[in-house]
């Protein structure tokens, strides 16, 4: 494991790099096919609106591994990533038009956890038109 | 129906192995949009002290998920499937998934509980190597949510 990040060089409130990750259609039915998540409600419009959804909706595992990646880039070694946990609060709503929908994510070192194993909490905002898709999304990372 | 709380610690027996392969990873990686070539090249997950290619943290919950339909599909347990909905995520490794691994996973209940109708039921995936050593953990809340007519 070789974070890029020194753990002496962050600070409680330093910010990771925000991200905006667009997700389309084609970007859920490609997510099914490599999760082998095929549940209709992420592709089919009909089923999904038939149960009471506004439209097809983005797998909440998918929004799970976008939000990582602030993390993982930040870090360097995705492998710094020793802890990750999420609560899917609202589904990332995506419409069947060429732009679909975005998913923003911010960031930031909410604690220093341990000055020997070098860990730090990070906390992520996951926020998809105008609503949280993820809340209690917490990282734990070891730093270098 | 308020699901049986006597499942609660009941543990599913271990899966059939599943053979980590570098090519899933590369389509997982695809699918997410993840260039971080860690996951695709393993002269650069070897320069970062890996032994081959990595997954991408969220990798292993096809893996966790298939092994937790013993659960979720249990017919003594009486879970409605069409009523669930993912309600949160955590994983606690102790390394990364990496190519050529072979993975078994063990499913526990760690609690089953009734609020406001819902169903709640927590499952545990522990997963291990072919050696035996443990790789990470996926905890996994489904809620199942009332029938409109129990309301």
């Amino acid at each position: 494991m070789t974070a890029r990040i020194a753990y002496a060089d962050v600070e409680v409130g330093t910010e990771l790099p925000a991200r905006t990750f667009p997700v389309t259609r084609a970007t859920l039915v490609r997510y099914a096919g490599a999760s082998g998540d095929f549940n209709p409600i992420h592709w089919n419009e009909r089923f999904a609106k038939g149960v009471g959804l506004p439209d097809v909706i983005a797998h909440g595992m998918f929004t799970m591994a976008e939000a990582a990646r602030v993390v993982t880039d930040w870090a360097g070694d995705p492998a710094a990533v020793v802890e990750y946990g999420v609560r899917f609060t609202n589904p990332v709503v995506v419409p069947d038009d060429d732009t679909g929908a975005e998913i923003e994510v911010s960031a930031k070192v909410a604690a220093k956890l341990d000055d020997e194993a070098r860990t730090v909490r990070v906390d992520l905002v996951a926020r998809s038109a105008g609503v949280k898709v993820l809340g209690l999304s917490r990282a734990v990372v070891r730093l270098a | 129906m308020a699901l049986d709380q006597s499942f609660t610690g009941r543990t599913y027996p271990p899966t059939e192995p599943y053979e980590v392969g570098r090519e899933k990873i590369r389509e997982f990686a695809v699918a997410i949009g993840d260039a971080n070539p860690a996951y695709t090249d393993p002269a650069a997950a070897r320069a970062l002290g890996h032994p081959d290619v990595i997954a991408p943290p969220t990798f292993v919950f096809s893996i966790t998920f298939a092994a937790a339909e013993m659960v979720t599909q249990d017919p003594k347990l009486g879970l409605d499937y069409s009523r669930v909905v993912h309600g949160d995520q955590k994983f606690r490794y102790s390394r990364p998934v990496v190519a050529g691994d072979v993975l078994t996973v063990t499913s526990v209940i760690e609690s089953v509980k009734s609020m406001a109708g819902n169903d709640i039921l927590d499952i545990r995936g522990d997963v291990h190597d072919a050696a035996g050593e443990h790789v990470v953990t996926a905890y996994t809340k489904l809620v199942a949510r009332a029938p409109e007519e129990d309301k």
